[in-house]
């Protein structure tokens, strides 16, 4: 058996890509926010809790809907799909909205459903209640995209049979920026045309080389 | 595959400097838990274990000269500095990576600006960039920020990497400190307890904060340990309940699940029974009582369970490793420590709370966690 990379999607520098396909381009002036709503709104989704979401979430949920239409990930037990992601800002966008809202005495107004929003893992988190997935989990901040880090246990947790599928990759939200792409891996006999899961596919993939 | 060896480890904390200090305080029944009066975290007073800076900056001044570093880098490298002295490993060798556990770094930092970024040190990896250049270290640490999880997953994460030979040395370093971000975020959340926490306890109304920062220095060169008790990584997992993102699973699914791996793993070293455990026992409502349905549901509702929280508050990514090391040191030392704060049982499910310390035969024990986000984490370890 080897590991494969069975797909894989991204949303960044406002384009959204499946499996190497660009998608239509979505033309929002505005908001982060109201760019992803209409990602959300052109696939036609139903997922009341999306609403709730800060960016950070909205931005994997919406890359894991795209994961999920390419290959349903059922046919593997719930407790054997891991999700192991990295970025680089951990939660700073809500981090800065949490302050704001402790930040003058007069006008202090924390909010239990943004302080939530204040882990990074939170997305791994929205990603399990989605999906039932209820396997490893480990969030890694990195100053760059940095496939060592997620390969060597994504490698060691398949190998010592923890897990039977992952969902990987990289989730970042600095201001207005967004850098999403997610990679679903498994386990499969080899076969051609497999993209083979390692650390140099996955940064080939990221750069868009392949 | 390889053993994973515990060499060394230090404990920063109110109750001391060195895991010796703060060891001794837990026999002695000290708590670090005080009633804290800052205006700066919040306008009124509440419990939490925090350490004086004065203190902090004394300590720091006998390692460094160093100015620029912010009060949590510096509790961070007391620790790792002290953990490193006492071991033969020096962090600057290729074969030897940090891992960093924090959830919230140097969120003080945001303080006074509002909407804008000021001080890239509020970066994780630029507070990593602090304690890996302090250090020499030839490689990138590694940032572990999962919630609650966090010190524990980081030991898991250092265990499997030395397991597979991708280092020989893994220094674990925990750290968090008690700030206004997250001192109002809890009490948004109306998770502080009016008085210091009584985990597991009937009357218990929530936590109490706290900061720290811990180190555990683990290799597989069983050259490093010294001879006598040595101690032994045998299991561990993480998993999700797939329940709620702001609570515990009721069954304590999740949990159950990543405990139930952790001994299967352990069997496999040939630990078939646990001797003590360490439990996350933050004392709100729903997390002690999920926790003691995972453990009942583990078939582990007789063996000795405490949290340490009564001591050291909620350390937040600093816990998992502060409180695995005093469970480490229960072990090399066979005490269990009495169960801080706790009276009488207040969770559905018969556990046995260890009440007043005692000696007691520990070859084995099990470290639990979870978290914000659903996650929930299990560690083993072992005597040779």
């Amino acid at each position: 058996m080897i590991k494969t990379i069975k797909s894989y999607c991204s949303i960044k520098n406002n384009k959204v890509i499946i499996n190497g396909r660009v998608d239509p381009p979505i033309s929002i002036d505005g908001p982060l926010d109201s760019y992803l709503n209409e990602i959300y709104r052109s696939k036609q989704l139903n997922y009341p809790k999306y609403f709730k979401m800060d960016n950070l979430c909205k931005l994997a949920f919406l890359t894991g809907e795209l994961l999920k239409m390419e290959d349903n990930l059922f046919g593997i037990n719930q407790t054997e799909i891991g999700i192991v992601i990295s970025n680089s800002t951990g939660s700073l966008d809500t981090d800065l909205k949490f302050n704001s809202s402790i930040e003058d005495r007069q006008n202090y107004f924390p909010s239990p459903a943004i302080f939530v929003y204040t882990l990074p893992n939170i997305m791994i988190g929205e990603l399990c209640i989605r999906h039932k997935l209820m396997g490893e989990n480990a969030f890694f901040i990195s100053k760059e995209f940095n496939p060592k880090i997620i390969c060597d246990y994504i490698n060691i947790l398949f190998d010592c049979e923890r897990l039977q599928g992952c969902i990987t990759g990289w989730v970042d939200v600095n201001e207005n920026n967004h850098n999403c792409i997610l990679f679903l891996v498994k386990k499969e006999e080899l076969n051609t045309g497999q993209i083979i899961f390692n650390e140099n596919t996955i940064l080939k993939l990221n750069n868009g080389e392949f | 595959m390889n053993s994973v060896y515990v060499i060394a480890d230090n404990i920063v904390s109110p109750l001391g400097f060195n895991t010796s200090e703060n060891f001794e305080n837990l026999v002695l029944n000290n708590s670090g838990i005080k009633l804290v009066e800052d205006q700066n975290l919040f306008p009124t007073p509440f419990y939490a274990s925090s350490i004086n800076t004065d203190e902090i900056d004394s300590h720091f001044g006998e390692i460094s000269s160093a100015g620029n570093y912010t009060r949590l880098e510096k509790m961070m490298i007391l620790s790792i500095d002290n953990a490193l002295q006492q071991s033969k490993i020096n962090a600057h060798e290729k074969d030897s990576i940090i891992i960093i556990s924090t959830t919230k770094g140097n969120i003080d930092l945001l303080k006074g600006y509002d909407n804008n970024i000021k001080n890239e040190r509020v970066y994780l990896w630029k507070l990593s960039e602090q304690i890996k250049n302090h250090f020499n270290s030839p490689n990138e640490p590694i940032i572990i920020s999962n919630a609650c999880i966090s010190g524990v997953l980081a030991l898991i994460y250092a265990s499997r990497l030395l397991q597979n030979s991708v280092y020989k040395n893994v220094i674990v370093t925990g750290g968090d400190i008690i700030s206004e971000f997250v001192v109002s975020g809890f009490k948004s959340f109306h998770a502080i307890s009016e008085g210091p926490c009584k985990p597991f306890d009937v009357a218990r109304s929530g936590l109490s904060l706290g900061e720290g920062s811990g180190t555990l220095i683990l290799s597989n060169d069983k050259k490093l340990t010294s001879n006598k008790d040595v101690i032994s990584f045998c299991g561990g997992a993480s998993t999700n309940d797939a329940n709620h993102i702001s609570g515990t699973s009721p069954s304590g699914e999740g949990l159950f699940l990543a405990i139930i791996s952790t001994l299967n793993e352990a069997k496999n070293h040939s630990v078939n029974s646990i001797d003590y455990i360490s439990a996350h026992g933050t004392a709100t409502l729903y997390n002690d009582e999920s926790e003691a349905q995972a453990l009942s549901r583990a078939g582990l509702e007789t063996v000795p369970v405490n949290s340490f929280k009564g001591f050291w508050g909620h350390t937040l990514g600093a816990a998992g490793i502060i409180e695995s090391i005093a469970a480490l040191h229960s072990m090399k030392k066979n005490i269990l420590i009495n169960s801080f704060g706790f009276d009488k049982l207040g969770v559905t499910k018969n556990i046995n709370l260890i009440k007043g310390s005692r000696r007691k035969e520990i070859n084995s024990c099990l470290k639990i966690a979870s978290g914000f986000g659903g996650c929930n984490a299990a560690i083993a370890f072992n005597k040779l």
